[in-house]
């Protein structure tokens, strides 16, 4: 296989790993804001959001192999998991491991979720908000692409739904932190009156 | 603060307040009650358990069932118990354990030291609302094998609550928990906790020097023993009594001019004037040993409505249920509680009584859902009358203490 | 093996409702969106979906205990 053809590869997993966790943050967010899907019960938001998951992972998996199978630049398996070490682009390749880092941390938490009960894992699963947005950057600052028009429409898609459900998210939480025992009296008894 | 009388001897021979109203210093404790002497552990559990001594806190669960499950916790996970003694009562309408623990502090004190032996507890604390500075002079008069932490509590009607208290003594906020594992198994920093009312530790303090005879030559065969109550009779001070189990409620309270009678506090039950002149102290339902008599000139709906509304604000607010249906029951029984048309508002308590019953992390809506069952059985005449636009009542004046309150 | 129920943490359930579409036998929703639970052993052939409804629970809230 050409490196021409591995570079090609890396580049096309990059993009398809952009969507699919667009995608995967999204269905998480659905799954908070107990959204329901047209057509799918409610149990079907968090599988979606649970097999997508480990979809867009695989594909991240593929990415990073094609880029260290590469003998063109000089990435090796250590600067997919040690940030910033690397020979090639050090700050735009470590931001992608730092994501991959936190990446994991999300998942194997999310793979032994039971066993480490709620409030530990939904700790570790804030990060997630986190790795999300330095993958992009990661994206940005490395891309080949960069710049093309369909790259930056794609980019600007993503960022776009994602603040637009962070924010409902953030307004949702918001709006549940008002709903004390005293503010739910008081609109009981203005309905009342 | 309201001052609170104590007869000590209208009911029976004193054993857990000190006569005359003041409160006992060390020497005074032991000249009156002799000294103690703490035994072996297991000698004193066979001691509580043949004396049938009961929680006062209000569940009236056996005590000796209580250390021996603690005692059981601490073996099976091989971390030494924490002792807590629940001096919160965070009843607004009860005044015994903080009067207990100004006239009897010492009392108190012993049981706690004899639970904390029992269980084999390495740390102990004295849980109370604010104020009370006289512990830690009482404290510092004693020379006990275990030292005792005193934490104050925010004023909150939980506060009491046994895994929002052993949260709190953890450092956490006073939030109740989800009881499995329950607090005798997992509770202050994850250790076995023994949470006790100040009131049982008292009198297991006088158990352990004289003996399940001695306590049970008091009060009923099946409820053996002594008990704290508080009174609160319209147009009287408040009173905090000490009176056998088995005494009839009409020498506690006066029933003539009375519709109805509060038992056990706001978590209690209402009863007939009527059927409380036949009814005596009872630990199955003196819950935290409040006794209102009503007068048939006020309201009983009008004071059950603002009982409700300070128990849907007192909600931890973290279960849905509770949190979702204390507010809409409170509200209703206002709209019950004035004159006019009622539609559909008796069958919707109802309903969100049955929806909110045992489900939540706490028993805050089991207790109010008891209250409201018993209202609106007791007040059913007043109830009729109000859906016709008429009350019976003539005096609007609030009787139950509400903190708070907002009109 | 003994038998098993299902026990809600009440101050972590949020209401997603999960749980009653998995098992709509013994879980229907209150009218704020609350699981009503029946109270019932599990028995062994809905155990799985049982399980399944304890794991997948959004907040961790749904749990399997011994049956009283």
């Amino acid at each position: 296989m050409s490196s021409e053809t591995l570079w090609y590869a890396n580049r096309a997993t990059g993009a398809v790993c952009l969507v699919l966790f667009t995608v995967v943050v999204l269905l998480g967010i659905a799954v908070r804001l107990r959204t329901r899907l047209p057509g799918l019960p409610r149990f079907g938001t968090v599988n979606l959001h649970r097999t997508l998951s480990l979809s867009a992972t695989a594909f991240l998996a593929l990415h990073i192999a094609v880029a260290v199978i590469d003998g063109y630049v000089n990435i090796t398996v250590l600067d997919a998991v040690v940030p910033f070490v690397s020979d090639y682009q050090p700050l735009w390749l470590g931001l992608g491991t730092v994501a991959l880092d936190l990446l994991l941390a999300v998942l194997i938490t999310s793979l032994l979720r039971e066993r480490i009960g709620h409030r530990t894992w939904r700790a570790v699963h804030w990060l997630a908000y986190a790795s999300w947005p330095i993958a992009l950057i990661h994206g940005i600052g490395i891309g080949t692409d960069t710049g093309t028009d369909w790259m930056t429409w794609l980019t600007v898609s993503c960022v776009a739904t994602v603040v637009a459900a962070f924010a409902i998210r953030a307004a949702h939480s918001a709006r549940a932190a008002r709903r004390t025992p005293a503010a739910l009296l008081r609109t009981a008894e203005g309905a009342h009156s | 603060m309201t001052t609170t009388t104590t007869f000590t001897d209208v009911y029976m021979s004193p054993r857990l307040l000190a006569p005359g109203g003041t409160a006992a210093d060390l020497a005074t404790h032991e000249l009156r009650y002799g000294p103690l002497s703490y035994g072996d552990p297991d000698g004193l559990l066979r001691t509580v358990a043949e004396s049938g001594l009961t929680g006062r806190g209000g569940a009236a669960f056996p005590t000796y069932r209580k250390l021996v499950a603690v005692a059981d916790a601490s073996r099976r996970t091989g971390r030494a118990p924490v002792v807590v003694a629940n001096g919160a009562e965070g009843e607004p309408a009860s005044r015994k354990d903080k009067t207990l623990l100004r006239l009897s502090p010492h009392l108190v004190l012993d049981g706690l030291q004899l639970a904390a032996r029992a269980v084999g507890a390495g740390e102990a604390h004295l849980a109370v609302e604010d104020g009370a500075s006289y512990l830690e002079s009482a404290l510092s008069q004693r020379n006990d094998p275990l030292d005792v932490k005193v934490i104050r509590l925010p004023k909150r009607f939980l506060s009491g609550q046994a895994s929002a208290l052993a949260q709190y003594v953890s450092g956490n906020a006073p939030l109740p928990r989800h009881q499995h594992p329950p607090v005798r198994e997992r509770g202050v920093r994850k250790a076995p906790t023994l949470v006790q009312n100040v009131e049982t530790l008292a009198h297991l303090a006088l158990v352990a020097r004289y003996g399940a005879d001695w306590f049970r030559s008091a009060g009923t065969p099946n409820q053996p023993g002594s008990t704290l109550c508080t009174l609160h009779v319209p147009g009287r001070e408040v009173r905090v009594v000490e009176a056998p189990f088995g005494l009839p409620l009409d020498r506690l309270l006066p029933l003539q001019g009375m519709s109805a009678v509060l038992v056990g506090g706001y978590h209690g039950t209402w009863i007939s004037a009527t059927e409380a002149a036949q009814r005596t102290l009872d630990a199955g339902n003196l819950g935290a040993g409040v006794l209102a008599a009503l007068p048939t000139t006020r309201c009983g709906v009008a004071e059950t409505a603002r009982v409700l509304r300070y128990l849907a604000l007192q909600s931890a607010g973290q279960c849905g249920p509770c949190l979702n249906g204390l507010p809409r029951i409170a509200s209703a029984f206002r709209t019950l509680a004035t004159p006019g048309p009622q539609f559909n508002t008796r069958q919707d308590v109802a309903r969100w009584s049955g929806l909110i019953e045992g489900r939540g992390a706490c028993h805050h809506p089991d207790g109010t859902v008891r209250l409201v069952r018993s209202a609106l059985t007791t007040f059913a005449t007043e109830l009729d009358a109000h859906a016709r636009g008429l009350c019976t009542a003539t005096d609007p004046t609030p009787l139950l203490p509400i903190p708070n309150e907002a009109h | 093996m003994e038998q098993q129920q299902i026990d809600i943490d009440w101050t972590s359930c949020q209401g997603h409702g999960l749980c009653a579409e998995l098992l709509p036998d013994h879980i229907t929703l209150d009218e704020w969106g609350y699981p009503l639970v029946d109270g019932s052993p599990i028995p062994p052939r809905t155990l799985k979906r049982a399980r399944k409804a304890a794991a997948d629970c959004p907040a961790l809230a749904l749990k399997l205990t011994p049956a009283s």
